[in-house]
């Protein structure tokens, strides 16, 4: 007998236990579980369930996660100027033991608070209601130590997940009744509730916080920062490319958020559609951007000139247009759900992704207020698509009859 | 039988509880989103509700039987604005700050749901007396939500009560702030104080199921 079968004979005999459905969540999590559909009827049989669909994003996401620590460790000392710059991805200093202990320490609580706040919400709802536990936030636990600073106190991040999953999700009805992302509602949250912890160039690098002010200051802004205020850019576009900058903990590696992407499309989960469309949507009002220096509109004591004049295509590369697309805009809840919907819906996201970067200066990433404002937009986007597909069909139908 | 019968007791009561102008008709949002960052605020613009819905109340309710129903508007308009206007000098004598802060959204009760909807629904169709305790009691219900949705507001925004600081010392770093806690910024945003009041709505009707509809 072996191990599969064992799991499955060991769930029938206890299927009695209070504890069963813990069991199962564990189970269910890598084995496919053995029931079947009733016999009668026709049914296609797939594997692919929630937990499985949430499971492949939680697999794109781990280089992500893992690239996150060490990064978090590196730019920690190379703030302190203990090591030395890495060159490119493979850079001797880039991976090593120190930067991942750095980043353990750092980034492992994130993630502890973030799964274990998010689940207790979860169970305590899921005892209200009287349904099993839902596998909703298995992602939104993952994606929210990705997309918030590494230096952020636990206990907001712990205020901002019982907010999102809340407000974000549980007042909606649950998993796959919320029109918002729920975890950009937590990063939201953060973001209005304590800006001083979620923007300007203290929060990105771990230990800048507590050196500010101090003969040992260390700075560490975002390439978006410096753009913001018209400062120069110290990092080069491969450093943008394979994330050795300073950001959020798991997004400043574009390499490896394409490897993601690939990973999601090749898998069908995600949308190649809407990732696509977005970064078009973004491409374009970059170049439009660009059109607006190039034709002398702007002067370049603007406060607008220096994100404005970015090249169209490094809006890409820095800041959080990438895995916003990737692992945000094509969540399948709050997704537009028609084909001709996800392209509008896509290149929305990426058109006033670039607007709001540029012209709200306080705001440089404008990436999770793009895809909320989306988000709520996307049902009536579908509406209209439909609608638009009835009515050409009822033209058909009439010129068939007539 | 006392200065208030049965009847006139729940004309008090009832808009406080399970017919709150507030959070069971949803009317007098806006000021109640846009003048709660404050507990003192939040206070002085119910005394200002209360004040206005009260005496107006009654006005129109002596005048009932007299106004022309074509102009009724205009005249219920006219009552509101009378009497907001003699608020709006009160406070402009008494309390300069304070009616800065509230700037224009005392001049705002003029056009408050809830005092059009009691004149309309109410005064013109009763008695002065029934009339007052029927203003004093919408005008309580609002207050109500207004000073629980100011009390959390201005605590878990600025730490303070009343301007008073109870939590400790945000910059000095005293009190709670020496462990780390901080003021929450999105409490002071509007946003926040919609958010409140769904979540008040949430728990009222949780705990009275009649209170939900369809």
């Amino acid at each position: 007998m072996g191990l599969k079968e064992k799991l499955h004979s060991f769930k029938e005999q206890n299927k009695d236990k209070k504890w069963i459905p813990a069991f199962n969540a564990l189970h269910t999590f890598l084995y496919l579980p053995n029931e079947t559909t009733h016999s009668g009827g026709t049914h296609i049989k797939a594997a692919d369930d929630l937990k499985r669909t949430m499971n492949t994003v939680i697999m794109a996401l781990v280089p992500c996660l893992i690239f996150g620590m060490f990064n978090a460790g590196y730019q920690h000392y190379l703030a302190l100027g203990e090591i030395d710059a890495a060159n490119g991805f493979l850079g001797a200093s880039f991976w090593t033991l120190d930067n991942l202990i750095v980043g353990l320490w750092q980034v492992l609580p994130l993630v502890v608070v973030s799964y274990g706040v998010g689940l207790a919400v979860e169970f305590v709802f899921a005892i209200i209601k009287g349904h099993e536990v839902e596998e909703g936030y298995l992602v939104t636990g993952m994606l929210v130590p990705l997309i918030v600073p590494v230096d952020i106190p636990l206990w907001m991040l712990a205020v901002a997940v019982i907010f999102g999953v809340v407000i974000g999700k549980e007042v909606f009805g649950g998993t796959g009744m919320n029109i918002l992302n729920p975890a950009l509602t937590i990063r939201a949250f953060l973001f209005f509730a304590y800006p001083t912890w979620m923007s300007g160039d203290k929060v990105w690098v771990h230990g800048a916080v507590e050196r500010a002010g101090t003969p040992d200051a260390i700075s560490g802004e975002t390439i978006l920062g410096s753009y913001a205020q018209n400062n120069s850019v110290v990092y080069d576009y491969a450093d943008m490319f394979w994330g050795l900058i300073p950001g959020s903990v798991g997004e400043t590696s574009k390499f490896l958020i394409i490897i993601g992407a690939l990973f999601l499309i090749f898998s069908k989960i995600g949308s190649w559609r809407i990732i696509l469309s977005t970064l078009i949507g973004a491409l374009v009002m970059g170049l439009i951007f660009n059109g607006v220096v190039s034709a002398g509109w702007i002067a370049d004591s603007s406060k607008f000139y220096g994100l404005m004049s970015v090249p169209f295509w490094q809006h890409l590369i820095i800041g959080s247009v990438l895995f916003g697309a990737v692992f945000m805009a094509t969540d399948p809840v709050t997704a537009s759900q028609t084909n001709k919907g996800k392209w509008i819906y896509g290149f929305l996201i990426g058109f006033l992704s670039i607007l709001i970067r540029v012209f709200n200066p306080a705001y440089p990433e404008g990436v999770f207020l793009a895809i909320l404002l989306m988000n709520v937009f996307a049902p009536t986007i579908d509406h209209y698509v439909v609608q638009g597909n009835v009515k050409k069909r009822m033209k058909r139908l009439k010129v068939k009859t007539a | 039988m006392g200065l208030l019968s049965k009847k006139d007791v729940k004309l008090i009561t009832d808009p406080l509880a399970d017919n709150n102008p507030i959070t069971i008709q949803v009317l007098g949002i806006c000021s109640a989103l846009a003048i709660t960052a404050e507990l003192k605020a939040s206070l002085v613009m119910g005394i200002a509700v209360l004040f206005v819905l009260g005496i107006g109340n009654v006005v129109i309710s002596l005048m009932r039987n007299i106004i022309p129903s074509k102009i009724r508007i205009i005249v219920q308009l006219i009552v509101v604005a009378a009497l907001v206007i003699i608020v709006d000098q009160v406070l402009k004598a008494f309390a300069f700050e304070l009616s800065k802060t509230l700037s224009v959204f005392i001049g705002l009760i003029i056009t408050n749901c809830i005092i059009m909807g009691r004149f309309e629904a109410f005064a013109l169709a009763n008695g002065p007396w029934k009339s007052f305790l029927d203003g004093i009691g919408n005008a309580l219900g609002y207050a109500v939500i207004l000073v629980i949705v100011g009390f959390f507001r201005e605590l878990l925004g600025s730490g303070t009560l009343f301007g008073i600081p109870v939590l400790g010392d945000a910059i000095e770093k005293t009190g709670v702030y020496s462990i780390g806690y901080e003021n929450n910024g999105f409490m002071l945003m509007p946003p926040m104080a919609l958010i409140v009041v769904g979540l008040i709505i949430w728990i009222q009707r949780s705990r009275n199921q009649d209170l939900i509809e369809d």
